[in-house]
């Protein structure tokens, strides 16, 4: 009698264990819970952690002390400002190409009349694939100051003396403008493609039945079809201007910008928190910088009226 | 049957008794080393290989890792910082060691127990470059003096004796004959580091800090010798920036290699660089003292270097110092550092030794007599004053004086410095 009892028990136990991994309740949050933990431990962890620290003055090991707001007046100096500045600039280069020439190839591509469309897909997206640091030390040596170098070698071709490409502002920042082009020009393609999947042929069909010439089609079909698309990549291009650090750093070895030129904000933040060990200071830098790119953002996307309600 | 398997059971318990028993005998420590110079990882080798053979009782072995030079130093940042995962020996270069002096208590040991008994023996200058509140916590791998390397045929086409070069005006004479007969620059200056502009404010006797670690940048004499770079350049047309901007940088190793310049004012450490990256030039690049700002004055200075030090963080820090003793201050280590890495050793006292005039890839390069020439200049290698904030202020030598001044001609010597020294007593 107790066997049978004790078995009846033993089965509802594993009936119950099955409904909790096959209950709707539960079951979800199991699958996200991946995502979740690796969220809190490895984003909003240090993110409370940086605001906390920004705060402080990190000297060594349990030699930390509150300083007030200390370390955020001291942002208010030349080398953020600079860096600030280039960013801006850099931002807005980057907005001016990265935009326009992506939609202008990705509507050649899906083109029917495109020969060879598959072959410049991939070879405009491998640089996406390539190690910037290999790319890096690429683009250094070929933008150097030497006489050889290709760009020197076209300008003496015209008789301009050679430039040292990176120890001049606008030159340097043409340079990580170029570096900038040749890595995101591929990704920025992929999700104009994607965009253009989506407008239905149709439009087109009946703007032809209409008389629409190619131009007339693409400003008032393509341009409105790709919108979303557009902000997005808006959104993320602004985003990565003001986060740029990899470029820079392998342009200027160990983060050396001379006469600030080539200073970013990340690359600024780097400077202090290891190369003068004030992780204090760079914590502020990186709050700042986030709510900069939070504000700009903000404003871009209520511009475009991204918050607006569908029918608005 | 039964036999033979008591028989080997009895072989093999034997055999593992003796194993475990050598085994107590001959305990082997591992230690953990970081550096971001390959050439250390070799020196460090050699001297664990030497330890080995004279301590059969008592082994290390070395886990060395190489990282490149920011992220080594970034690493043990980190870890020092969060208490865990820094390794036993580590390098730390010297204008990143104020980093890791910081607070109260710093996370290095003190190394002054085997650095006090051979004190007499040392360039002590060296170690007061990692020292703090009378503790030493770096022990270097060379003096860095600095010296001149001129291009001899550069030099015999020009007519020019190196010895008659005495002080930095018949350096500049000189230098406009060369540039006459060769159509090269006489030399290369740096612009967007650090390596012209401060062993020679250093060599004129001056500092960016005073002993009292007061900020004394932007006073006259540095001006003087900031101006008398631009002028070499831009007046005298005898001297023309680092292509690369650097001494450092590939295209410069290139361009020097091609015969560049007749000239090249680094330490010592930078005849690594010529036998690696630029072997066109053997046998004909000579060794002298730098020339000097007035009759009487240094010759030379202790420039650079890197201090090995020995982290809190270390399970075996006996062990660990008593390599670093071994392997850096002892008189063979010292020797060493000359015959594995080319550097001129801390320990004075082995500069005459017989090993220091054998041939090896350096005199082949060079040609014999490098560290009689180093005996006569010893008690004129001055060193430098570092402080908290000599990060900060090699930081701003770099991007700010030299480049604005030399390269951008944005600023005047005077502006430059002045902006520079007060930014640094703002910190």
């Amino acid at each position: 009698m107790l066997k049978i009892v004790n078995e009846i028990k033993k089965e509802l136990n594993i009936k119950k264990k099955k409904e909790i991994f096959n209950s709707v309740k539960i079951i979800p949050y199991i699958f996200v819970s991946p995502f979740i933990i690796a969220f809190l431990l490895f984003y909003l962890y240090p993110v409370i952690s940086t605001i906390n620290m920004s705060f402080q003055e990190i000297l060594g090991p349990g030699d930390v002390k509150y300083i007030q707001f200390k370390n955020y007046i001291n942002l208010f100096n030349h080398d953020f400002y600079d860096a600030l500045i280039f960013n801006s600039w850099y931002t807005f280069w980057t907005l001016a190409v990265l935009i326009p020439l992506p939609v202008f190839l990705a509507v050649l591509l899906n083109s029917k009349l495109t020969i060879g469309k598959n072959f410049f897909r991939s070879s405009f997206f491998i640089p996406a694939l390539t190690s910037v640091v290999v790319a890096g030390i690429f683009f250094r040596m070929f933008f150097g100051g030497m006489e050889t170098t290709i760009p020197n070698t076209i300008l003496k071709f015209f008789k301009i003396k050679p430039i040292v490409w990176t120890f001049k502002y606008h030159t340097a920042m043409m340079v990580l403008v170029i570096i900038a082009t040749w890595r995101w020009l591929g990704v920025n393609i992929v999700y104009f493609l994607a965009g253009l999947q989506n407008i239905s042929n149709d439009l087109y069909e009946a703007a032809t039945i209409d008389g629409a010439n190619f131009f007339q089609k693409f400003i008032y079909i393509t341009l409105p079809g790709l919108k979303p698309v557009i902000i997005y990549v808006l959104t993320i291009s602004i985003y990565a201007g003001y986060a740029m650090f990899a470029e820079s750093y392998i342009l200027y070895p160990n983060a050396r910008t001379p006469g600030n030129i080539g200073l970013t904000s990340v690359l600024y933040l780097y400077q202090q928190g290891f190369d003068h060990n004030n992780l204090g200071f760079a914590s502020a830098i990186g709050v700042t910088l986030l709510l900069i790119i939070f504000i700009i953002n903000t404003i871009q996307l209520r511009f475009f009226g991204l918050f607006k309600k569908a029918g608005d | 049957m039964k036999k033979l398997i008591s028989f080997i059971t009895v072989i093999v318990l034997t055999l593992l008794v003796l194993a475990s028993g050598t085994k107590l005998y001959s305990k082997t420590t591992t230690l953990t080393f970081w550096t971001f110079q390959e050439l250390h990882k070799q020196f460090m080798d050699d001297a664990v290989a030497n330890w080995n053979k004279r301590n059969p009782n008592n082994q290390i072995k070395l886990e060395t890792e190489v990282y490149p030079y920011d992220e080594m130093h970034n690493k043990l940042l980190i870890s020092l910082q969060s208490g865990t995962g820094a390794p036993d020996l580590c390098d730390i270069e010297i204008s990143k060691f104020a980093n890791y002096l910081k607070g109260k208590n710093p996370s290095l040991i003190p190394l002054n127990n085997i650095i006090n008994p051979v004190k007499s023996k040392l360039i002590i200058g060296r170690f007061d470059n990692y020292a703090k509140d009378g503790n030493y916590y770096g022990i270097d791998y060379h003096v860095g003096a600095t010296v001149m390397y001129y291009n001899k045929e550069f030099l015999d086409k020009a007519n020019v004796d190196p010895d008659k070069i005495i002080t930095w005006k018949d350096y500049v004479e000189a230098g406009k004959k060369v540039v006459a007969a060769t159509g090269k620059p006489m030399t290369t200056i740096e612009v967007s580091e650090h390596w012209t502009y401060y062993p020679m404010l250093i060599q004129a006797g001056s500092d960016i800090f005073d002993k009292k670690g007061n900020v004394i940048l932007d006073n006259k004499k540095n001006t003087e010798v900031l101006q008398f770079l631009k002028d070499m350049i831009y007046k005298d047309k005898i001297a023309i920036a680092a292509p690369g901007g650097f001494h450092h940088a590939e295209e410069y190793w290139n361009f020097m290699n091609k015969g560049g310049a007749a000239s090249l004012m680094m330490p010592l450490w930078y005849m690594g660089r010529f036998v690696s990256y630029m072997p066109d030039l053997k046998g004909k690049i000579i060794v002298r003292p730098l020339p000097v700002w007035e009759k009487g004055g240094n010759r030379s200075c202790g420039m650079g270097g890197t201090g090995t030090v020995v982290t809190i963080q270390s399970k075996n820090k006996d062990m660990a110092v008593k390599l670093l003793d071994f392997a850096k201050l002892s008189k063979d280590g010292a020797i060493k550092t000359w015959t594995v890495l080319g550097f001129d050793p801390i320990r004075w006292d082995v500069w005459d030794a017989p090993e220091m005039k054998a041939v090896n890839k350096f005199t082949d390069y060079f040609g014999k007599g490098i560290f009689s020439m180093l005996l006569s200049i010893k008690n004129e290698i001055p060193g430098t004053m570092i402080t908290d904030k000599y990060p900060a202020a090699i930081d701003l030598l770099k991007k700010n004086v030299c480049f604005n001044v030399l390269s951008a001609q944005s600023q005047t010597p005077e502006e430059a410095l002045k902006q520079a020294a007060n930014e640094l007593r703002k910190k």
